[in-house]
């Protein structure tokens, strides 16, 4: 098993070899997540852990839907990272109008908007002025969509994110330890698209990412690399 | 003080009553209920012994405070150094201004008509120090005018009240057989002075007297009269869209403000129909500004809401609660800071979705999930007390803990398995119970405990349950289980 996963860390990072793992998610433009489920709440920790820690306050937007179905953030959990300015409104349009009007504000650290469902307002048009509206001011822009399949849109990177069973507790064997997620980045712009297991270190407060493990074929150029670093 | 059209006719008596410790306590009385017998601070239910078909009415203390903060400006046609004195009075620096009335007798005369055609009775008196005026005004004779040298003499006959005494020492001094002003005078110092050495100023005769007779200073401080701004467009014909005057009239308003260097935090646009309507819309800012475009666009999507009639032919700007605001630049190149930014994007948002709807979350002081976190409006500058949290929570909560069915192996224990909106989850994985009680001085009797456990289920999701209530606890059947919250 341990074998395994090595030979496929270093297959991982043969291909990605050009992707430093401390930038994945750092994208300052508009990035789209579709979480697996609605009440998995692994995709918002991880685009939680991919906004730096600053006294700036980060732009939340939620329209009803999404505060009904995934319920809202809470502050307690969130651990004091930054000041929060929240605003509900209930059409997917106002939320899209208060994402961009945020955006054209240098002093947030983050705009993270949610909408439920296929608005006819959310189109490609309405994601291109938020992308260039934030790539402007260098503001990442965090968009979250439930209940409806990825389509056209211009967001710059495109996640999926699934909660997956936590590591292992340090004291209690039958205690939920750190989170784990499976990280799925399917369409970006300036990297690229990759599958990771991202595992968040609560006392250091960073991300760990590693390759994720899946049985399949071992592709070519697998046994080339190992036979090169063997010989 | 508030003038209305339906005050009762003077032989009915009438009290104003305000909650005191043990139910309403009289606080003002018409002259009719004074005639009766009834005594201020007295308790209704006493009084209306005396007087059975007594007419009580809520005092609306906030608005006789705000009602005497506009008479003490607009008492400035006499003198310009006037302030409040108590919730009933006023004070007034008339050093040098009487000459200008004719005399100080002349000035009273006119000031006591003044104050009745705006339907408001007064005492009056004249007197070299604050003391002995207001001791004058409410205990002498009628518009009684008093001079340097003659303090002493026209004090002496006043009972002590007069003196701005609390009421257990009056009660003090009537038992020490002193109940005039005069009496208290002639009172050996020393002994007097021991005797109250240890209470404040409105408990000490001793510096009562010594401020009412001009041996300790008491200046008048004065509030100053903040300026009003107002830009107003007068249009030839009646138009039916405010729009496009709107840039001109910001711009007109903001340079009023800048002259003289103030900032406003509310805008209030009217505008004068035909008809003989007035229409208003209002915004608000989180800082004072003065910055015509973002005035302006404060106004976006809400000059709908103006009902134009047949059209309108006067517009007015008004600025409210205005500060004043330094200009400050706080970068080299003249740009402005993320502050300034943050407060103008709170003002758009709050115009845009209303005050209700753009709020920051802060920390109460709770151990009940739902009320450690409390909600204040973004455009207040509040600063909320910091409280720590001390246990793990979840990053998402729902907004009603929803019911769910458990199967568990031991009742007291955590769930095997629970069906959530049509959904199996299977637990494999724990933590807790972490028992949270109810806050017995705000919930209602009968509120059960919960016992809060983190649970995983077979595909990695973490969920916050909680089970409300033991079986045998006695506050209802078995106890029911909900899903609170979402881990990371």
């Amino acid at each position: 098993m341990q074998c395994m996963s090595y030979l496929f860390a270093s297959r991982q990072s043969a291909n990605q070899n050009q992707l430093d793992t401390r930038t994945i998610g750092q994208s300052r433009s508009l990035s789209e997540m579709f979480p697996e489920s609605a009440v998995d709440a692994g995709a918002v920790g991880f685009i939680l852990s991919r906004i730096q820690r600053s006294a700036q306050p980060v732009l939340w937007v939620q329209d009803r839907l999404s505060g009904k179905e995934a319920g809202r953030f809470y502050l307690p959990g969130l651990n004091r990272r930054w000041p929060i300015l929240r605003v509900d409104v209930t059409r997917a349009v106002d939320v899209l109008l208060a994402m961009e009007d945020g955006l054209r504000c240098k002093g947030l650290a983050a705009v993270i908007g949610e909408v439920w469902g296929e608005p006819p307002a959310l189109g490609f048009t309405a994601t291109k002025r938020l992308a260039l509206r934030s790539e402007a001011n260098g503001i990442p822009c965090w968009l979250i969509r439930r209940a409806t399949n990825p389509d056209l849109s211009a967001a710059r990177e495109r996640w999926r994110v699934a909660s997956m069973p936590s590591a292992p507790h340090p004291h209690d064997p039958v205690a939920p330890g750190d989170p784990q997620w499976r990280v799925d980045l399917f369409r970006s712009r300036h990297s690229r698209p990759g599958t990771w297991v991202a595992r968040y270190d609560s006392a250091a407060d960073r991300v760990d990412f590693s390759a994720p493990f899946r049985d399949g074929a071992v592709a070519e150029s697998d046994g080339a690399i190992r036979r090169r670093a063997a010989g | 003080m508030e003038r209305s059209g339906d005050a009762p006719p003077d032989e009915v008596p009438m009290v104003l009553a305000t909650e005191g410790q043990h139910g309403p306590v009289i606080h003002a009385a018409n002259r009719a209920a004074r005639i009766a017998g009834l005594r201020m601070r007295a308790r209704v239910v006493d009084m209306r012994a005396l007087c059975p078909d007594l007419r009580v009415e809520y005092a609306d203390t906030e608005g006789d405070r705000a009602a005497l903060d506009r008479l003490v400006l607009w008492a400035r046609r006499w003198c310009p150094w006037t302030v409040a004195d108590g919730p009933d009075g006023l004070v007034l620096d008339t050093t040098g201004s009487d000459h200008l009335w004719g005399g100080e007798a002349a000035m009273l005369v006119e000031m006591e008509t003044r104050l009745s055609l705006l339907g408001l009775t007064a005492g009056l008196g004249v007197a070299p120090t604050w003391g002995a005026a207001w001791a004058l005004a409410r205990y002498g004779g009628v518009r009684q005018i008093c001079s340097a040298d003659q303090i002493a003499s026209q004090l002496a006959p006043l009972s002590v009240p007069a003196l701005r005494l609390g009421d257990e020492t009056v009660l003090l001094l009537r038992r020490l057989g002193l109940k005039t002003i005069g009496a208290l005078a002639d009172m050996p110092r020393l002994p007097l002075t021991r005797r109250f050495v240890r209470a404040d100023l409105p408990d000490n005769p001793v510096l009562r007297l010594d401020q009412a007779m001009g041996r300790l200073a008491e200046p008048v401080s004065s509030v100053e009269a903040l300026p009003r701004f107002r830009a107003q467009s007068r249009l030839p014909e009646p138009i039916l869209d405010p729009a496009p005057y709107l840039a001109a009239l910001c711009h007109d308003l903001c340079a009023q403000l800048a002259q003289r260097g103030f900032g406003c935090r509310h805008l209030h646009l009217a505008v004068y129909r035909t008809d003989g309507e007035v229409s208003t819309v209002n915004v608000a800012t989180s800082a004072p500004s003065r910055d015509a475009d973002h005035l302006r666009r404060l106004f976006y999507d809400k000059l709908e809401r103006i009902n134009p009639g047949f059209g309108f032919d006067l517009i007015t700007l008004e600025a409210g609660a205005v500060e004043a605001v330094d200009i400050v630049q706080t970068r080299l190149d003249g740009g402005a800071d993320g502050d300034l930014q943050l407060a103008r994007l709170i003002d758009r948002l709050t115009a845009r979705f209303g005050a209700r709807f753009v709020t920051r979350p802060v920390l109460r002081e709770s151990h009940v999930p739902e009320r450690a976190e409390g909600w204040t409006r973004a455009i207040g500058d509040t600063q909320a007390a910091a409280s720590q949290v001390s246990r793990e929570r979840p990053i998402r909560l729902l907004e009603h803990p929803e019911e769910v069915r458990v199967l568990y192996a031991v009742p007291e224990g955590p769930p095997v398995q629970f069906i959530w909106r049509r959904q199996t989850h299977r637990i494999t994985r724990y933590a807790g119970p972490e028992r949270i009680a109810p806050e017995w001085w705000v919930d209602k009797p009968g509120t059960r405990l919960r016992d809060y456990f983190k649970a995983e289920d077979h595909t990695g999701r973490r969920f916050w349950l909680y089970r409300e209530g033991l079986h045998d606890d006695g506050r209802g059947g078995d106890p029911r289980w909900f899903v609170h919250g979402m881990f990371a």
